[in-house]
């Protein structure tokens, strides 16, 4: 089984990321990147299947600029055999991270594409989705299980209301959620032996995908400052200004 | 924090292993480090994740079976193992010397038998210089082996030796001819696997550096195999011993320049947060003044380092720069772990706060590794060598 892990190039979590001065989006400059933690857990879980046997080659696969070679670095050193960058300086709405991904799914045709469920820059939650309504594919989203039984995969989803089971035909995308398992770090030896992994670089126009945004951004601004709180006497003054004041309860 | 000099093009591997190890630091060693350094307890669940890490055999050659890092990547792990808790990087730090003494002065049948073993941390230890009579002065040792057949029968006592007793070897300064002059070239090193003969008498109980054992041994006729005198002849012992000290004093600036940086961080951080007379204290000009010694200080000790581990890599000598770094870095350490306990008032002095620790922990630095007096006076040895009129 083939599986295809989406890794994306994004901030790392611990950052405090401020917006550029001239509110043109957030400022990168110098902010250490990182895999998003979402992907990463993508990664782990691709890796897990192939060390159970289940999974025979793990592909990671990411958009983005040169230098997102070094999260697909991280993920082979986390246990993916090889790498895919599509390598573009356009800043990549979600459907165009999509159609990507679907000629990567002609290209390799996976038996199962892992991806987060969201990034945590943009917080889109979209591209899974949409990659599944690309490709056809059968699609479980915001996975906390996922388990094998021949040519078919079970997952159970997180939803509002509990879990959901969903049963899978294969090919299929599932995204992960973050109960579905805890990342592991990479070793030093495997850091170094994935030094000698491939990654092949190809381009949008290579894959004859319009990447050009449909969106615009017009401003990035940071949201208002937290004002101070203040503490009530007892329960009946905090009901009182819960209701009256703040008019959250009635 | 920027990590590298300028000129230097950011190192895709160095910044992976980076992360794993600020990973591990993060999910595994941070919540705990502080109640097993209270109790002076053996960090064993961390010594595993090291191994898996590949941690033993960071700077021993891949041929066997390390990984062959650079003097350079190695001081940034360094550094960010000891800005967590500097007793863990003790567990490697010397246990890497003692692979350093074998893979520079071993013969080949020592090397291919003993550093795989290392580099997995399957045998683990440290090094036996000092004994309760020599410290600085090492040639003034009397631990003694005589030679029986293919043996030699070893007597006498060390102190103050690290991972002597979690650890499984030590490499061993003996004399093997107590009349030599100078007594250093009758100086002679094993590779010590304990057994009958080799006691650790007594674990010694230390202000700082908690959680990594330090103990005192006694051999009574302690027999050895000839194959275990590293590189097979007499008389080379005390340069094998002194052979490791470049990267040794590297490493332990390395220690430096993590201990300095934690406690800056810790004062950045309490500095904003406590307030009195109405505003934060880092407003205050007293606790700038100091925050701003701190941070150059750091910065200084880690270029230092980062100077003489490239030189180091380099292959040039670098006996001088890395004394430099050693010394500089280590009473850097010190100063930022008083300047943030004072910054942090009775917190600093409060035994649920890291700042204690730091401060109990920066002074074995300026002792080991030759002491920072001993740093002053080979500087000002070479800087007059170097400079001849
Ligand atoms: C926690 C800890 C762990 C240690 N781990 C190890 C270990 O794993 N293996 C090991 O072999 N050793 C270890 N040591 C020992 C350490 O290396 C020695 O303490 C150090 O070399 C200093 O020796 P000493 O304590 O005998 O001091 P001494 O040599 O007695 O020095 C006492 C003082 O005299 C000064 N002095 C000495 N000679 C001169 C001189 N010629 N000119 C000017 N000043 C001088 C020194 O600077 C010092 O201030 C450890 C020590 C500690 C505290």
């Amino acid at each position: 089984m083939k599986i295809l892990v989406a890794v994306k190039r994004v901030a790392d979590y611990n950052v405090k990321v401020r917006a550029k001065s001239d509110q043109s989006g957030p400022d990168l400059t110098n902010v250490k990147m990182a895999i998003n933690p979402f992907c990463e857990i993508a990664v782990e879980e691709a890796v897990r299947l192939k060390e159970k046997g289940v999974a025979t080659e793990v592909i990671a696969v990411s958009i983005g600029p040169k230098v997102a070679q070094e999260q697909i670095r991280t993920a082979l050193a986390l246990g993916a055999d090889r790498g895919i960058l599509i390598e573009t300086d356009v800043a990549m709405e979600p459907l165009a991270i999509a159609k990507c991904l679907k000629q990567i799914c002609d290209k390799e045709s996976p038996d199962m594409v892992l991806l987060g469920k969201q990034a945590i820059d943009g917080d889109n939650n979209q591209t899974g989705q949409m990659l599944g309504a690309l490709t056809g594919y059968a699609q479980a989203t915001f996975a906390s299980e996922i388990t094998f039984d021949g040519a078919s995969a079970s997952v159970i989803r997180e939803v509002d209301g509990g879990l959901q089971t969903l049963e899978l035909k294969l090919p299929a995308i599932v995204t992960t959620d973050l109960r579905l398992n805890e990342p592991r770090y990479a070793s030093l030896p495997n850091i170094m032996k994935a030094k000698k992994k491939p990654i092949d670089v190809l381009t949008t126009e290579e894959l004859g995908v319009d990447v050009t945004p449909r969106t615009k951004l017009l401003k990035a601004e940071p949201p208002a400052e937290r004002k101070a709180g203040i503490k009530v006497e007892d329960v009946a003054q905090l009901v009182d200004k819960l209701k009256n004041e703040a008019k959250v309860i009635v | 924090m920027p990590n590298d000099l300028p000129n230097e093009t950011p190192n895709e591997e160095e910044n992976l292993i980076l992360d794993s190890i600020h990973r591990w630091l993060e999910k595994d060693v941070v919540p705990y480090a502080h109640d097993l350094e209270q109790a002076d307890e053996y960090p064993y669940a961390m010594v595993e994740q090291m191994k898996e890490l590949g941690l033993f055999g960071a700077t021993i050659a891949p041929e066997y079976g390390g990984l062959g890092l650079s003097a350079s990547t190695y001081a940034k792990i360094v550094s960010a193992v000891a800005e967590v808790w500097m007793s863990l990087s003790g567990i490697f730090n010397s246990h890497l010397i003692m692979a350093r003494c074998v893979q520079s002065s071993g013969t080949e049948a020592q090397k291919q038998e003993w550093l795989p073993k290392f580099a997995s941390g399957e045998l683990r230890g440290g090094i036996g210089l000092t004994e309760p009579d020599a410290g600085t002065d090492l040639q003034g040792i009397r631990c003694a082996a005589v030679k029986d057949g293919d043996y030699y029968v070893i007597n006498g006592a060390k102190s103050w030796i690290t991972n002597s007793l979690e650890g499984h070897v030590i490499g061993l300064l003996v004399k093997t001819d107590p009349k030599a002059v100078p007594p250093r070239k009758g100086m002679s090193m094993f590779i010590a696997k304990k057994g009958e003969g080799f006691n650790v008498t007594r674990k010694l109980k230390k202000l700082g550096y908690r959680g990594i054992d330090t103990a005192e041994i006694s051999f009574e006729d302690y027999r050895i195999h000839k194959d275990c005198l590293i590189g097979g002849e007499e008389g080379r012992g005390f340069y094998n011993a002194v052979g490791g000290l470049e990267l040794g004093r590297i490493n332990v600036a390395a220690r430096g320049v993590g201990v300095a940086r934690a406690a800056l961080k810790h004062a950045t951080a309490y500095s904003q947060q406590r307030k009195t007379f109405g505003k934060p204290i880092c407003e205050h000009q007293a606790i700038q003044l100091k925050l701003g010694e701190m941070a150059t200080r750091t910065e200084a000790a880690r270029l230092l380092v980062e100077q003489a581990a490239r030189a180091f890599d380099r292959g040039e000598r670098c006996d001088m720069e890395a004394g430099m770094a050693k010394y500089f870095a280590t009473e850097a350490a010190a100063k930022n772990a008083d300047e943030s306990m004072r910054i942090h008032g009775a917190y600093g002095y409060s035994c649920e706060y890291d700042v204690e620790r730091l401060y109990r922990d920066a002074p074995l630095m300026i002792i080991g590794e030759g002491t920072n007096e001993m740093q002053r006076i080979i500087i000002a040895r070479q800087l007059i060598e170097r400079n001849p009129i």
